[in-house]
């Protein structure tokens, strides 16, 4: 393992080590405080009535039965909640020419998925607020699905909103040198096309809101289980009509979001609406089956490709055709559009191949939405361009790790800028792929395997390479016009009896952000990590910032943490030498005492200098004035994203009779840059692999021909189980980022990125003495054995 | 709304007794009557495993039980456990080791793993895996869980407590 390089023997030296995490004791004594135990005097709670069909127009409804029923407080339609919300619509202006169609909290004369909320009832409690749903009359009349990617672009297909002209939201083209003559001078070509499953987070806390209105001061507090607060309030603000200064947002304990929790959801926009009509708090909690059908989806992709190689395994030129189906609007605030522009700039990444041309064509359907979901289309890039890497290896007779050598930027090639537009500060193939090849002992490995297949067992072993965005400017959203956040802030300030408190805009659900910054702050303040109290997630206390999307905890939010820390300190040391008649220079804080730099022999502590700033000021020299708070903001400067990357193995054996694959080990070797808690960075990764597996092997959202979902519980749709998961081993490459002083860059993708690639590539090395492949996830045994000539 | 019933039963070491609605279940009585929000529920159809409690010291999904089918039984949850300390070592465990993220699954992790920890002899990692697999976790990826109760399974082997780890590490509450 390459560790971190700090020097670990010194004080409150916290960078790079695998502290625990203090947040985490109350979550392990039950005391946990997430949305769903929040109760508020007087609260009341909602449930909405959703369409039964995929595509309908709404011809009447009649609430007069359920708004009798006893305990009922209001029953709002469509209409009803359009005189108080804007509508909002989800384009963003650097994604030119796309398109959607505005929405509303609640559908108003049509409905254009299965699921879509018509009604909301709010009552005493859930269960008379369901009860009340009962009794709600809709007479509707069915239209004609739009389900198919193909028949969704046919010039005769239904629209799903005429008023846009056609079912595509977005089309791009992305091209670089001459893919032509690529093809023309190449040995050999071949062709692939990939189907990546439309699924979705499962997060194991449903969505939940709590919306409080009050009409005397015009305020609105919102507990909401949410990553981005901030970009919370600026919508409940502008779409209500209500002053940004008033709006509160307050993102307690979150069980998970993996990137589902930070788009605008019709159930949480209508959920504000009924407070203002309620007067009174109303609360919402999505039930699981709810979640499947209001949640966003992603990754619903077919990607048909082509390859052009020469004979030395060199890839020359890769030609792609993405299309991908995002529901019936693209998601606000970030677009539907953003995995797969994703999808198609980040094909290839990690190769030095210079002729690429990638179509995308994104298509309205009536389904839920698609958007942003953990990862981001890495996971569909990875997959194309590591099975394409393999197959072309395949035909010519060269290993997996041969032909990635033969075709990486290597460490001499950077800064390096992709065909499809992506700079690269550095990157570390070579040392990721060597590490692995060690790590998974590859020759024995190999070994093993043949001597298996004698026996007939079938075992493959598959690698995938990626990079990751993360630590995004600006270029990422606010240059479209989004208004979300590239920059994050941070308040430290020194209490009176010496103890620090660090408020910053990034969140914590559970990845240890408040632990991070809690080590960061120490170790640059110089004190004890116990005496720090990170304090995160809600707008009327936590200075403005981005919070938590597109890996950026760490680089950016860290980065914030650890200039504001350096800055106290100054402040800190300028009290100091006024107490002391010495100057900050010749002094140093460090244990939470002051120091002198010299000779570190001890001269005041720190609670000294607080309680006298705090409570004597009468005693400092004149003219002394302490700033025992310190506010810093910090945006991403330089390169426009921090790529990290990395490469993943993936080891199968596959039944042949019955198509089940057994996973037996993962390795992942990454490079996220400064590591500031391994720990927490390999439970990152851990859990993201396992996510990409849950996508390799089991979920999809299984929807028939007239739009319905039909794998929509937790019963139904599968999610990776304890017995079904490997152990993973883990081991670091660090090659920090020089646009920081910190050096770090995210890591909470990485796992995802490439965990289904690995196991794609695994299935077919193990079918590969078979005759047989794959190209499409998840790998069912169904699809197994139809590829085995056996379904 | 239908009439609300008595009912009794005793929580976390304490008799209680309420009025409640038939169809309310243990999960919600717990969660909402008690205000013992630690039990959690994540799919409320017994496969999530994030409402498990114990009923008379066996583990019951709470989704799945009515709170009047309950009457005159005795529930321990994930706040009982922790305050009587039949499962610090367990926390402790699951601390050093980060078996937790959001923690949302977490207090029906702890239920499962106490009983598993029943076991007369430790299991293996592939036995705790089987075991584990009524309880789903979104987050972690399950590994940190298996380390934590392999932990525990040694410490209690040797008659040892679980030591916090790392001389930063905070002691479970
Ligand atoms: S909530 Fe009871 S098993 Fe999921
Ligand atoms: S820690 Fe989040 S679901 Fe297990």
């Amino acid at each position: 393992m390459n560790m971190a390089l700090n020097n670990t023997d010194r004080p409150n030296s916290y960078i790079g080590r695998s502290v625990t995490r203090p947040n985490a004791l109350r979550l392990l004594a039950g005391k946990g405080r997430y949305v769903t135990d929040i109760k508020l005097p007087r609260m009341l709670h909602a449930a909405f009535l959703r369409s039964p069909y995929a595509h309908a127009e709404i011809k009447s409804i009649d609430t007069t039965e359920a708004a009798a029923l006893k305990g009922v407080h209001l029953v709002a339609t469509g209409e009803d909640l359009a005189k108080l919300c804007k509508p909002w619509v989800g384009t963003l202006d650097h994604f030119r020419g796309m398109k959607s169609a505005p929405q509303l909290p609640l559908a108003v004369g049509k409905v254009v998925w299965a699921g879509q909320a018509m009604v909301a009832v709010v009552a005493e409690t859930r269960a008379i607020a369901e009860d009340a749903l009962g009794l709600i009359q809709v007479e509707m009349s069915e239209l004609p699905p739009v389900v198919d990617i193909d028949q969704a672009r046919e010039p005769d297909s239904t629209r799903i909103y005429p008023e846009l002209g056609d079912n595509v939201a977005f089309k791009l083209t992305v091209e670089s040198g001459d893919v032509k003559a690529a093809f023309a001078k190449a040995d050999g070509e071949l062709e692939e096309t990939f189907f990546t499953g439309r699924h979705t987070a499962v997060t194991m806390e449903p969505r939940a809101i709590i919306a409080d209105y009050n009409a005397s001061e015009e305020a609105l507090t919102v507990y909401h289980a949410t990553q981005t607060p901030y970009q919370f309030q600026d919508l409940f603000s502008r779409l209500y009509g209500i002053r940004e200064s008033r709006v509160r947002v307050i993102a307690p304990d979150i069980g998970g979001s993996f990137g589902m929790k930070l788009h605008v959801y019709n159930e949480d926009m209508s959920v504000v609406g009924l407070s203002m009509l309620c007067g009174r708090p109303v609360k919402y909690v999505a039930d699981r089956l709810e979640s499947f059908v209001s949640d966003i989806h992603a990754r619903d992709h077919r990607i048909k490709t082509q390859v052009a190689y020469d004979a030395s395994g060199a890839i020359l030129g890769v030609k792609v055709d993405d299309v991908t189906a995002i529901g019936a609007f693209s998601t606000a605030p970030r677009t539907s559009v953003v995995e797969g522009n994703q999808v198609v700039r980040l094909i290839g990444a990690p190769y030095r191949f210079r002729d690429y041309r990638a179509d995308l064509s994104v298509v309205f359907q009536n389904k839920v939405q698609t958007s942003q979901y953990r990862a981001v289309g890495h996971p569909i890039a990875c997959l194309v361009t590591e099975s394409l890497i393999d197959r072309v290896g395949q035909k010519l007779g060269i290993d997996p790790f041969e032909m990635r050598r033969r075709n990486i930027v290597t460490s001499d090639m950077y800064p390096y800028t992709s065909p499809a537009g992506y700079k690269f500060e550095r990157l570390s193939h070579e040392a990721c792929l060597d590490g692995l090849y060690k790590l998974m002992d590859y020759p024995r490995l190999r070994e093993e395997q043949k001597a298996l297949r004698e026996k007939g067992i079938h075992r493959g072993i598959g690698i995938a390479m990626f990079v990751e965005i993360t630590n995004p400017s600006p270029a990422f959203y606010g240059v479209g016009g989004a208004r979300i956040s590239s920059q994050d802030g941070a308040i430290v300030k020194i209490t009176p009896a010496g103890e620090v408190q660090c408020l910053i805009s990034v969140g914590e659900h559970g990845q240890g952000t408040e632990t991070i910054i809690g080590q960061i702050v120490a170790e640059h303040l110089g004190v004890d990590r116990e005496l720090v109290r990170v304090i995160t997630g809600d707008t009327d206390v936590t200075p403005q910032g981005g919070a938590n999307w597109a890996c950026r905890g760490a680089g950016i939010g860290g980065e914030t943490a650890l200039q504001a820390a350096k800055k106290l300190k100054q402040n800190v040391l300028s009290v100091a030498a006024a107490i002391l008649q010495s100057a900050p220079g010749e002094l140093d804080l460090i244990n939470g005492q002051i120091v002198n730099r010299s000779d570190r022999v001890e001269r005041i502590p720190l609670s000294e200098v607080a309680r006298i700033s705090y409570y004597r000021s009468d005693t400092l020299p004149p003219g002394t004035n302490p700033q025992l708070t310190a506010a810093h903001h910090y945006s991403p400067q330089g390169y426009p994203f921090a790529f990290t990357n990395g490469v993943q193995a993936c080891h199968v054996e596959v039944d042949a009779e019955t198509g089940f694959t057994k996973i037996l080990d993962l390795w992942v070797v990454e490079d996220c840059g400064r590591i500031i808690n391994p720990m927490l960075v390999e439970e990152q990764i851990r859990g993201g692999v396992v996510q990409g597996l849950g996508a390799a092997f089991f979920e999809e959202c299984r929807y028939n021909e007239s739009g319905q979902l039909e794998n929509g519980s937790l019963a139904d749709y599968l999610v990776p189980m304890a017995c079904e998961m490997p152990d993973i081993k883990i081991a670091h490459v660090e090659t920090p980022t020089q646009d920081t002083e910190l050096g770090a860059k995210g890591c909470g993708e990485a796992g995802t990125a490439a965990s289904s690639a690995a196991a794609m590539n695994a299935v077919n090395d193990a079918l590969a003495p078979l005759g047989a492949s794959v190209s499409q996830i998840p790998m069912t045994p169904q699809r197994l054995l139809k590829a085995l000539g056996r379904g | 709304m239908t009439e609300r019933v008595p009912v009794s039963m005793t929580v976390n070491g304490e008799d209680v007794q309420r009025f409640v609605e038939p169809r309310t279940t243990l999960g919600d009585f717990l969660r909402v009557e008690m205000e013992l929000t630690g039990t959690h529920l994540g799919c409320e159809m017994g496969v999530c495993g994030a409402c498990l409690v114990l009923l008379n010291g066996k583990p019951i999904h709470s989704c799945l039980m009515l709170a009047v089918a309950a009457e005159g039984e005795t529930i321990e949850t994930v706040e009982g456990l922790a305050e009587s300390k039949a499962i610090a070592d367990i926390q402790q465990a699951f601390h050093n080791r980060n078996a937790l993220q959001c923690g949302f699954c977490t207090p029906g992790m702890l239920v499962t793993a106490h009983e598993i920890l029943k076991s007369e002899h430790p299991l293996t990692r592939e036995e705790i895996r089987d075991e584990l697999s009524g309880n789903y976790c979104r987050c972690t990826g399950y590994e940190a869980i298996v380390d934590a109760i392999e932990q525990v399974f040694v410490a209690r082997a040797a008659g040892r407590e679980v030591e916090a780890s790392g001389q930063f590490a905070e002691t479970a509450a």
